[in-house]
């Protein structure tokens, strides 16, 4: 799909923010100079070219007293298939990508309590035969999330 | 988890995303037995609580030409991490940044910090001002590329767990 510049400003715009209004989209539109419908249909193209992964409300695990964890396993190259599918298929498993190290499958857990990450680890060894090392946060010095497009 | 059982209603109804619809909180309530004015009250109020992070738009960076993502990690001495990796994460170039345990032996690194850009070269020279930066103090480093998203979504609640 090629993005032309009034995709491009609704990605910048539409980041946080969006209204919360009986017509929140309609509000969004008329800041960018949009009508409502072409708004939707922008929005249904982008989401449906991948272009955006999600859209909606983005919820902070930690805030309702669950946890998040940084994970990794050493997957072999050739059990790669399966066993991303095997951990892909756990809930808890809010991230996952593929990385260029012996470590090559990190994925974040999120679970509902603390001690929900230690069960889903074992499950998740236990699903792949695999080690899970857990990453967990010691000490977070910055979170930003802006992307320039 | 200190959430009542209407939001967590709520925060099921919503995990998968608001739908392009014109009136998208309405399509929710109608999932959830609620009446539109009642989930959009309840969002505001998980908002003010820090319990949504955000509304809107989650990016691929990859589609949109941020395809080179660097995971940089650094082994730096335990004494000094603490003061330098505020200015890691201070930087422009850096968008998250952590001290994390090591896993030894396979795993020695202490500081993570994730760089974006337009190109793997762009990443490696961000990531050679991180290492000036980190000087003496650092004993060894890597940078792990993302080569595919396996899988992005939002928080996932377990069905009827409590």
């Amino acid at each position: 799909m090629m993005l032309d510049d009034t995709d491009r400003a609704i990605i910048n715009a539409l980041q946080e923010g969006f209204p919360l209004a009986s017509r929140p989209y309609a509000q969004a539109a008329e800041r960018l100079g949009l009508s409502e419908a072409d708004l939707l249909s922008r929005l249904t193209a982008m989401k449906e070219a991948g272009v955006i992964t999600r859209f909606g409300p983005f919820f902070d695990a930690a805030a309702m007293g669950g946890a998040f964890c940084l994970c990794a396993i050493a997957v072999p190259e050739d059990r790669f298939d399966e066993v991303n599918d095997a951990v892909n298929a756990f809930p808890e498993v809010a991230h996952n990508y593929k990385r260029t190290h012996r470590l090559n499958m990190w994925f974040v857990l999120a679970t509902e309590t603390e001690d929900g990450i230690g069960a889903a680890a074992r499950e998740i060894e236990a699903a792949t035969g695999l080690t899970v090392y857990l990453f967990p946060k010691l000490r977070e010095f910055f979170i930003g999330f802006r992307v320039a497009a | 988890m200190s959430i009542s059982a209407q939001d967590r209603t709520l925060i099921e109804a919503c995990q998968g995303g608001l739908p392009f619809v014109p009136e998208p909180y309405a399509a929710i309530a109608e999932k959830t037995g609620m009446d539109e004015a009642e989930v959009i009250d309840r969002l505001a109020a998980l908002k003010e609580r820090g319990i949504v992070r955000r509304i809107g738009i989650a990016p691929n960076h990859y589609k949109l030409g941020m395809t080179a993502n660097g995971m940089t990690v650094w082994d730096v001495c335990d004494d000094a991490v603490q003061e330098l990796g505020p200015l890691v994460g201070a930087m422009e170039a850096v968008t998250h940044c952590y001290i994390r345990p090591r896993a030894l032996p396979i795993w020695p690194y202490n500081l993570f910090a994730m760089v974006h850009g337009a190109s793997r070269d762009e990443v490696e020279a961000k990531r050679a001002v991180i290492a000036e930066l980190l000087g003496d103090a650092c004993r060894a480093s890597d940078i792990l590329y993302s080569t595919a998203i396996l899988k992005k979504t939002g928080l996932r609640l377990k069905k009827g767990a409590s």
